[in-house]
């Protein structure tokens, strides 16, 4: 409980700095358009809640927080570079792409293609020893039993046919 | 007293463990079946030790015996006594027993199996089952003792497993009190559900492993675990899908899957496992893929243990809670172990599993199965690679980031787009050989009227591309599968000159794997339709209402009627309920009640939605914020999550296929036939 109070209470100082420039510019921004931008932050606390749902009381002072640097005509670009500069690259829901962080964006494609590479060339070997004719050739072995009915089903649609 | 005897018998059940280890592997060495047999009733022993040693952990628990840390912790008086029991794995210490127990069972029910025709397995089975539950129970025993009680010494309060000298045993009045979120429902059978899945893929490994040491090449140990497999799944698949309805009921935030790397930590072994499912089939159709299949039940397994380590061992809230806790160094170094012997014994036996048959065609089923077998393993490294990042960020640069839904989801929706194109064409090429001819000419059927479906989406006014893909995947998956059913019975219905019911149903049912897994085929379909209409077509919107006031969303109107707040001190909690109705169209549709609960036990607060829900939308009213009617509003957030519904209706359809295809046989041993017709062969065709 005590770090939430703490939060709150720094919280509460930053938003109270900028509360004249809320009071000059009149016009509240909706709960809508904060939760736009909320929801795509996480605070250092609540792990893994976005913003926008976090119940806690930090959470709501946040939000207040973008509430009122909306009022004060700052982007979405600019909000969420203001917390990222307060609390670091953990509130945004993606590492930002710099640096080390790429990996976390380069690694999992790279394997993927490596392994469709392996098993393509897999496919590839096991399927060209076998004489191109096998295709057609009937020396399949016997059709699994989980298939009984499909093969008769199929032998019947042929002789249909 | 009691929670002493508690422990001893876990203390001795550890013994007998480890016993069972070393008299199985000295058995098999020596070629001993009195000391395998030994081993056996040894580690039939472990269940009923167990049980005792959980017994009494429920008897102290129900009890309230709050000297007991593991009792404070999770029960509270206030707690009806069906919570007090399910508390068992509410907690650290105790889900470990839980696990230990499961593991029990499982393996006790293996060892009890007819053991004719693979003899040879069975120290095998035991030594890698056992050295499982000793691992689990070692961790009760020296880290996580549920019956530790609390003593004050000179340093303060605290838990010990033995009086410290000069310690003073210690009382508290009442309990913390269990997590509230872990008091509904779905939180009741959700862990125990992917525990009896996490546990159940262990017979399959074992077995695995011993085929390994015991270098019999064949199938026999994919045929004997085929049903634990599909078993172990469905409990897993269950247990996710649990997990997601408590996440929409209890959570709050409108949605039932957040990526989180708990909820990844319990994906992760059912991707590897859904692999196995499928690729396992080949290797008792065709005799290939020996090797893959050992590397899948292995990193199975792995990951198994890798999903109760990250859930138990707080790495995940930092990696320095990791060092920190005692048993993360222990469940890593444990995973380690295993994992290197496994792959190890598998090299060694690397040219022993050589395929009986060759890959014919790219278009075969056996090339589409490896094809799914890759997609799987892709979410697996995305899924993988999220969890792990911000480990490795913060232990080399000191930097903690987040990982979140935008990665997840970016990365696995095309892979998952292409999976469902798969589910849809490798039913209906064949195995073996499979030309593009052949498959066109089975596939162009169910396409045309698949087709027709993102057509009337788009001219419904849907000009979402991926939402019409996804329509269009959908019915091609369900429309492939009912026609090919279709196909069957009808053959059949000619060659037996049955009526078209009994020989759908005769087909279905002597081919239960095949036509259940189309069952949940659909059924995985029908989630599709729920995903794809809550992932990219929710909307929301918050408000603060006075009284009287209304909000819009979607077309519909909730309003704002009144909110009341009331202590229900018997049960330790503070209800804050308000009453809204709801509107379509200028329609009254009824009333909802979101509410917040707050616990006065734990200091937890839960929001709970007004949920009204059909099968065309789910309206998700969450009261945010309130004050006393007279001061001023309340605060809702609506969410409007269309086709939602379809999510949970085809987790049921899911379930009904599971019990289908995995139901016993009357015939305990089912030998598949090699060849002739509907003769169905006793035991002897293997």
């Amino acid at each position: 409980m005590k770090r939430y109070l703490w939060f709150a209470l720094l919280f509460t100082l930053l938003t109270a700095s900028m509360a004249f420039s809320v009071l000059a510019q009149g016009s509240s921004p909706t709960d809508d358009e904060v939760n736009a931008i909320a929801k795509q932050l996480y605070c250092p606390v609540c792990e893994n809640t976005p913003l926008d749902v976090c119940p806690t009381l930090a959470c709501k002072e946040w939000r207040e927080e973008i509430r009122s640097m909306l009022a004060d005509g700052k982007s979405e670009a600019e909000i969420k570079q203001h917390f990222v500069d307060y609390y670091g690259a953990r509130v945004l829901a993606e590492p930002p792409r710099t640096g080390l962080n790429w990996l976390v964006y380069v690694v999992p494609p790279v394997l993927i293609v490596a392994g469709a590479f392996v098993l393509f060339r897999a496919l590839r070997n096991w399927s060209r020893p076998s004489d191109p004719e096998a295709d057609t050739a009937s020396d399949e072995p016997q059709p699994a039993p989980d298939d009984e009915y499909i093969a008769r089903m199929e032998a019947d649609l042929k002789n249909k046919r | 007293m009691l929670a002493d005897f508690g422990f001893g018998v876990l203390a001795v059940t550890f013994i007998v463990t480890i016993y069972s280890v070393v008299t199985a592997f000295l058995g098999d060495r020596r070629g001993s079946s009195e000391m395998v047999e030994s081993a056996r009733r040894a580690q039939l022993l472990t269940f009923p030790l167990i049980s005792l040693s959980a017994g009494i952990l429920i008897y102290l628990l129900v009890t309230n015996q709050f000297d007991v840390s593991f009792v404070y912790e999770v029960t509270s008086r206030g707690m009806p006594a069906y919570l007090r029991v399910t508390a068992w794995w509410g907690g650290q210490a105790g889900s470990l027993l839980f696990w230990a127990w499961l593991l029990s069972a499982f393996t006790s029910a293996v060892t009890l199996r007819k053991w004719e025709r693979d003899r040879e397995f069975l120290p095998w089975v035991i030594v890698v089952s056992s050295i499982t539950l000793a691992f689990f129970l070692s961790m009760n025993l020296f880290f996580e003792n549920p019956f530790a009680r609390f003593y004050q010494t000179a340093s303060g309060v605290a838990a010990y497993t033995f009086q410290p000298a000069g310690g003073i045993p210690v009382t508290p009045q009442d309990g913390r009190g269990l997590n509230p979120l872990l008091r509904h429902p779905g939180m009741i059978i959700h862990p125990p559900m992917l525990y009896l899945g996490f546990v159940s893929f262990v017979i399959p490994f074992a077995f695995a492993i011993a085929a390994l040491v015991t270098g019999r090449t064949d199938d026999r140990w994919t045929r004997v675990t085929r049903r634990w497999t599909l078993w172990a799944w469905t409990f897993l698949s269950l247990g996710l899908v649990l997990g997601g309805r408590w996440a929409y009921d209890v959570l709050g935030w409108g949605g039932y899957w957040g990526w989180d790397p708990v909820e990844i930590a319990a994906f992760m072994p059912w991707l590897s496992g859904t692999a196995f499912l499928h690729s396992v089939m080949i290797q008792e159709k065709r005799g290939m893929l020996k090797h893959w299949n050992m590397i899948l039940i292995i990193l199975t397994y792995a990951l198994v243990i890798f999903g109760t380590f990250l859930t138990r061992s707080g790495v995940l809230s930092s990696v320095h809670a990791f060092a920190q806790s005692a048993i993360g160094p222990m469940f890593f170094a444990f995973i380690g172990l295993t994992f290197i012997t496994s792959v190890s014994l598998l090299m060694w036996r690397w040219p022993d599993l050589k395929s009986e048959t060759e890959m014919k065609s790219m278009l075969s089923r056996e090339a589409f199965f490896l094809l799914n077998n890759l997609l799987f393993l892709s979410v697996l490294v995305v899924c993988f690679w999220g969890v792990i990042f911000p480990l490795i960020s913060e232990l080399t640069t000191g930097q903690k980031v987040t990982v979140g839904p935008p990665f997840y989801e970016r990365a696995n929706a095309p892979i998952f787009g292409t999976l469902m194109a798969l589910m849809g064409i490798a039913p209906l090429s064949a195995w073996g050989k499979s030309t593009a001819l052949t498959l066109g000419r089975a596939l162009w059927k169910p396409t045309l009227p698949a087709l027709l479906v993102p057509i009337l989406a788009y001219l419904a006014g849907f000009t979402n591309w991926i939402a019409l893909t996804g329509f269009f995947l959908v019915a091609f998956v369900i429309f492939v599968t009912l026609f090919d059913t279709y196909r069957g019975a009808r053959a059949r219905q000619r060659a037996q000159n049955e009526h078209f019911l009994t020989a759908l149903g005769r087909l279905a049912s002597r081919n239960r794997r095949r036509y259940g897994g189309y069952l949940i085929h659909i059924s995985m379909m029908l989630m599709a339709v729920g995903i794809l209409g809550i992932e990219l077509f929710q909307t929301e919107t918050q408000g603060t209402l006075a009284q009287g006031d209304s909000l819009q969303l979607s077309g519909y109107q909730v309003q704002y009627k009144e909110v009341a707040s009331w202590d229900d001190q018997a049960a330790g909690v503070n209800y804050t309920r308000a009453v809204v109705e709801v509107y379509k169209d200028g329609k009254w549709l009824g009333e909802l009640h979101p509410r917040i609960d707050h616990y006065f036990d734990s200091q937890q607060t839960m929001t709970i939605p007004g949920l009204r829900s059909t099968l065309q939308d789910d309206l998700y009213i969450l009261l945010v914020d309130w004050q006393p009617v007279s001061a001023g509003g309340a605060t809702f957030k609506i969410y409007h999550n269309p086709l939602v519904n379809w999510l949970w209706i085809g987790s049921l359809v899911f379930l009904a296929g599971m019990l289908f295809t995995s139901w016993p046989d009357r015939d305990p041993s089912p030998i598949p036939v090699r060849a002739g017709k509907h003769v169905r062969q006793p035991a002897a065709a293997d």
